[in-house]
């Protein structure tokens, strides 16, 4: 019997979602155990990384990693990976994308450490201690992975292949991914492996966007009654859709709220925020700049609503600090 | 990949322009030259005397034969001036015209910058985005659009009357419309005219009338344009008629009515005669008047205040024309062409108040004087002055409202002649010593400066100096009861107090007051000074920014009957060039929506204020119609998910040009 | 304190994009230049045929590809060629204004002008006063940033090839 193709999943900066993803196959998860052998798993599976450098370049079929990139390690495990795999996918938003760890990027790096070891309301360290990289306690060295200046889409680490995008991405997609890849009727590479339309084609409530909708003012989703049939943006609250791939169903909408830009935008799109927020602008009813402002003004943070996802991979990237940061 | 012609292999040929020593004395062209040819795609970089004489384009042309080129960038002036002149060249060397890009190195560099170093960097800048954007070129084709034959004018004084006599004689329909209840403008207003001294109204009035009865003509007097819609050749106008309350198809200008009016005298100054005389509440501003229909005032009728008048006007009418129930009316027209001839206003003289106009009764208005010496004016032409003296010296001071930094600093053009005019007649009328106060003598036209001459053999004397004042403070006993003018006699050095019964004001030319609101409707711009702006001073000096709209006469600029008739006949001409090709070439930067990639967010048909995009309810997907889009790309911006695209600009082509300007590599050939 | 004799290091520039909108502010460029306005050589003008046109892609771009400050010039209120695109401009630039200082990029290395057709010499004037203004605030100098960020991973992509070829070996 020839070998099962190899298949490995690693996570890097991310919350565990898109592992739970990979469960959420359900009964579909049997399939795919039974058509693939699986080298690497850390959540579900007991292989290390020395298992994993003594395989031969190249010999894993397919590597998917979700997460950002913002550590050493977590640098040094993707390319690791990239070096055993002949494919490798971005898995989910933050490696697609930087995802919700991105966000982090609006900060810099020591106002970060700051933050969490001195500051944070639920921290007490008169010390100011902070962890050191490499202790050396009973003769015995414990390194620590180094924290860096911004957080990565994995593709500004390493080279990939695919892209499953979605916080997290649906089982339909990975299931039509797996199919795909294991039929060996590869996509051109680079590819998303999700429609390249914004989701607003497959919207539920699309029928129900009036063609003049005139913008007066932004309303966040718990301060009202939202209506379940209609539009989100034609009842004021600020939806992503219109520039967000879709492929998801509209889970999200169907749930009666708002999309927030997870798979992020269509392959002609060079900045999600920036096209979003040139959409909604427009829209504006206010001429002038004072009324302008007041309807702008009631999206209180642009950067973390329209690149809620996406700031890693943003054409800024990261807040300009004048010092390194 | 980029869907380019010849095998898909971009070939470009670079040329850059050395516009005599207009760029090359900033710019270095060879070394732009020899830098471009470094870059990919280049296969011809070369420099040449003039891109646009006949031996540039052939070079062009040649080129594209020789070495298969199928891009072509030009570095040389603005694309606002020879763009169409290259793609042409382009065209005729069998390439489609939209592989083509300029370069602006003339206005956007050599001309404002004085640093050779950095003008070159900026030049090798600019041409490096060129290159890079012509990698995204299309083949595109050249819209046409067909020209509605009919002609709205819009003005009734000479430029327009003249304009539309011309276009009408050539067999076009005309509409002209006329906000006044007669046309004739300020030139029925004047007496005589310079420098040949013709009686204006003889050489007016013919042509006026024949306006009136062109079969080619609709005149719309108290009319105004209220709303304009549509684009170059399908123009959709709507013009308010306002109530004039004589039915016009039955008055007959017999003016019986007027006659009768229980107003025995008048008592509304005369719009006509500048206040200078009265008019009744039902009146003919003026006895050529075209057309020959009366107009009732309501502000002063008193059936429109009190609705209690007998009425006899209505009884003197046999001919039943009068209709105190008239309502407004909205005439929609289609036409292909407009002409502006909406003229000028005359420079309020109370704005300087040193020199007492409204203060001292005897200072006129150069304006009023035309009307005071015309023989069918308000004193049928004996010059009579407000204290009912006759004057025995005149003042004429030229340049108020003209040449002033507190006021309007251009030159009026018309002042100096007009002036001498006036003063000859003042001559003729009164034998009166006349004076007048100059900064120069502006005499520049033909036959003028004799004209100037002839006025010094009269005899008229000519002060150089602005005045400073007038007033009626005597100092002398010759001076009691004068006006005494206060100017610096530059000739001689000394400042001089001329004591005169009559000041002439010279008043200059303004653009008209709602000449903003005009221009908005039309979709023109204007220059500084609020006249209406040409496309090009020299070489399209009666053409706007917006194809299908020409201007002609003082909504321009100031200017002289001749100048105003020569620029109503160019801007006919025109006209007649789009009316008799049938058809205009458009630019093709139209957007379009890649259907495919469309999610039908709607987002676009909430901002085409053109309402060019519309949903198509089957596919569920946006649709631009090419005939109504102008090609403002602002869709194209607003498009969250990249759907659509317009032609010439495309994103890629803009951010490959940013990419250009903003490389920073060092030359490959140093 | 930068001083004179600052070796190697060319005295910086500014660079300065400007998307003019055909009708109004190019239009009013070439008036410069027909008048022959001397401005800053600092600013390179990208011609579109409205301000609507300006897509905020194309300023983040430009500033990520090395632009110290980017100008965008349209008709007045009310002028627009095609009746609305400098208000869409307008509403735009507003937001990505703000949007941009949360990005941590200075308020005036980022203006949008109103200069019609005839106002020439706002043209020099604006462009004098913005390249006065970017020069002021120094290079924003991304591109250069870019690299320096990245520099983090060069080092360790260094320590993995060299662990790599112990493996190997």
């Amino acid at each position: 019997m020839p070998d099962k193709p190899k298949v490995a999943f690693y996570w890097c900066a991310s919350c565990g979602g898109c592992e739970e993803s990979v469960v959420d196959l359900a009964e579909s998860i049997l399939d795919v155990v039974a058509a693939v052998d699986i080298v690497m798993w850390p959540v579900a599976m007991d292989f290390k990384k020395k298992d994993v450098e003594a395989m031969a370049d190249g010999s894993i079929l397919v590597s998917l990693v979700n997460g950002a990139v913002r550590t050493s390690e977590q640098e040094e495990m993707a390319k690791l990976m990239r070096k055993k795999s002949k494919l490798i996918i971005a898995y989910g938003s933050c490696a697609h994308t930087g995802g919700i760890p991105g966000l982090a990027n609006q900060f810099g790096r020591e106002e970060l450490l700051r933050y969490i070891y001195e500051e944070s309301p639920s921290t007490v360290n008169p010390q100011k201690t902070r962890p050191e990289l490499k202790v050396i306690a009973n003769g015995s060295t414990v390194t620590l992975p180094n924290f860096f200046n911004i957080v990565r889409a994995l593709d500004q680490v390493i080279d990939v292949d695919y892209y499953l995008p979605g916080c997290p991405p649906t089982p339909k997609l990975l299931k039509q991914a797996l199919e795909v890849l294991l039929s060996g009727k590869l996509p051109e590479k680079g590819a998303v492996l999700a429609p390249d339309i914004a989701l607003c084609d497959e919207c539920p409530k699309k029928d129900t966007k009036p063609s003049d909708l005139k913008f007066t003012e932004f309303k966040r989703p718990h301060w009202m009654q939202i209506d379940p049939k209609v539009c989100l943006l034609a009842q004021g609250i600020l939806c992503m859709g219109p520039a967000t791939r879709g492929g998801c169903e509209g889970v999200c909408i169907s749930g009666n709220m708002p999309c927030t830009g997870c798979f992020g935008p269509p392959s002609r799109i060079k900045d999600q925020g920036a096209k979003i927020l040139s959409a909604l602008a427009s829209q504006v009813e206010a001429k002038d700049e004072k009324g302008i402002d007041e309807t702008l003004a009631t999206i209180p943070d642009p950067v973390g609503t329209f690149y809620r996802y996406g700031l890693p991979v943003s054409l800024l990237r990261r807040k300009n600090f004048n010092s390194t940061g | 990949m980029h869907g380019n012609g010849y095998n898909g292999t971009v070939r470009i040929g670079f040329y850059i322009c050395h516009c005599g020593h207009n760029i090359a004395s900033i710019v270095d062209v060879k070394a732009v030259a020899e830098y471009i040819k470094s870059l990919s795609g280049v296969v011809v970089s070369s420099e040449y005397k003039y891109m646009c004489s006949d031996p540039g384009q052939e070079l062009i042309q040649k080129d594209i034969k020789e070495h298969s080129l199928n891009r072509i960038i030009v570095a040389s002036c603005s694309p606002l001036l020879h763009e169409h002149t290259f793609r042409t060249a382009v065209e005729k060397g069998g390439l489609n015209p939209y592989y083509f890009q300029m370069v602006n190195i003339r206005e956007n560099v050599s001309w404002v910058h004085t640093d050779m170093k950095a003008a070159t960097e900026k030049a090798k800048d600019l041409a490096r985005a060129a290159v890079q954007r012509v990698f995204h070129h299309k083949s595109l084709e050249t819209k046409h659009v067909k020209i509605h034959p009919d002609v709205l004018i819009v003005g009734g004084g000479i430029a327009g009357i003249h304009a539309a006599l011309t276009l009408a004689n050539a067999g076009k329909k005309v509409y002209l419309v006329e906000r006044d209840p007669t046309i004739g403008g300020h030139m029925a207003m004047f007496d005589k005219t310079f420098p040949t001294l013709d009686c204006a109204a003889c050489i007016l009035t013919p042509k006026m009338s024949q306006v009136k009865n062109h079969p080619n003509i609709t005149l719309w007097t108290y009319s105004e344009v209220a709303k304009v819609d549509g684009y170059v050749g399908n123009y959709k106008i709507s013009v308010r008629r306002k109530p004039r309350y004589i039915i016009e198809g039955l008055c007959v200008g017999c003016m019986d009515c007027i006659e009768k009016c229980v107003y025995k005298e008048g008592k509304t100054p005369d719009e006509f005669n500048l206040g200078l005389s009265k008019r009744k509440p039902i009146y003919i501003p003026f006895p050529q008047a075209t057309p020959q229909i009366v107009v009732i005032d309501p502000e002063t009728c008193i059936e429109f205040k009190s609705g209690r008048c007998k009425k006899t006007c209505v009884e003197a009418c046999d001919r039943k024309a009068i209709d105190f129930q008239q309502k407004e009316e909205i005439k929609e027209i289609e036409v292909g062409t407009i002409i502006l001839t909406t003229g000028y206003q005359p420079f309020d003289a109370s704005r300087v108040p040193f020199y007492g106009y409204g203060k001292y009764p005897n200072v006129y208005t150069s304006l009023e004087v035309e009307r005071l010496v015309n023989a069918s004016g308000p004193t049928g032409g004996e010059l009579i002055l407000r204290d009912g003296r006759h004057p025995k010296t005149v003042g004429i001071i030229h340049c108020v409202g003209s040449r002033d930094k507190n006021t309007n600093r251009w030159c009026s053009r018309t002042c100096c002649m007009y002036s001498l005019k006036l003063a000859h007649l003042l001559k003729e009328h009164t034998d009166a010593e006349v004076y007048n106060f100059y900064i120069d003598i502006r005499a520049a036209g033909k036959s003028y400066e004799e004209f100037y001459d002839k006025l010094l053999d009269e005899n008229v004397h000519f002060i150089r100096g602005r005045v400073a004042e007038v007033s009626d403070w005597a100092v002398r006993p010759s001076e009691e009861g004068k006006l005494i003018i206060r100017a610096e006699d530059t000739l001689i050095g000394i400042v001089r107090r001329v004591p005169v019964d009559m000041v002439v004001l010279a008043v200059g030319m303004e653009p008209q007051a709602d000449s903003q609101d005009v221009r908005r409707m039309f979709n023109i711009s204007c220059s500084t000074e609020g006249f209406f702006l040409e496309r090009h001073p020299k070489l399209a000096p009666v053409d706007t920014f917006t194809d299908g709209i020409f201007i002609a006469g003082c909504c321009q600029g100031p200017k002289d009957i001749p100048d105003s008739v020569a620029q109503a006949g160019a801007a006919a001409a025109q006209a007649l060039i789009l009316i008799d090709s049938g058809e205009i070439e458009l630019e093709p930067n139209t957007a379009y929506v890649v259907q495919e990639e469309c999610s039908g967010c709607r987002t676009c048909l909430t901002i085409c204020p053109f309402t060019a995009i519309s949903r198509d309810e089957a596919k569920q997907k946006a649709f631009i119609n090419e005939a109504l889009c102008k090609g403002c790309g602002t869709c194209v911006a607003a498009c969250p998910s990249g759907a659509i695209k317009q032609n010439l600009f495309e994103d890629e082509m803009i951010f490959s040009e940013i990419d250009g300007l903003l490389k920073m590599e060092s030359p490959a050939c140093c | 304190m930068p001083t004179v004799e600052q070796p190697k290091e060319n005295s910086w520039e500014p660079r300065i994009i400007a998307f003019f909108c055909n009708w109004c502010t190019y239009t009013a460029a070439d008036l410069a230049g027909v008048s022959r306005l001397r401005y800053a050589p600092n600013a390179r003008i990208i011609r579109v045929m409205c301000s609507g046109r300006v897509d905020p892609q194309f300023i983040l771009d430009a500033f990520s590809k090395g632009a110290d400050g980017v100008l965008i010039g349209g008709c007045h209120p009310g002028d627009c060629h095609y009746m609305e695109g400098n208000y869409k401009a307008l509403r735009r630039m507003q937001l990505l204004k703000r949007m941009m200082k949360d990005m941590g990029i200075e308020e005036k290395r980022f203006r949008l002008e109103w200069i019609s057709a005839s106002e020439g010499e706002r043209v020099k004037t604006v462009i004098n006063e913005m390249t006065d203004q970017v020069r002021a605030l120094g290079p924003l100098g991304l591109p250069k940033k870019f690299a320096e960020w990245d520099k983090e991973l060069e080092s360790l992509e260094h320590e993995v090839n060299g662990k790599r070829d112990t493996i190997h070996a």
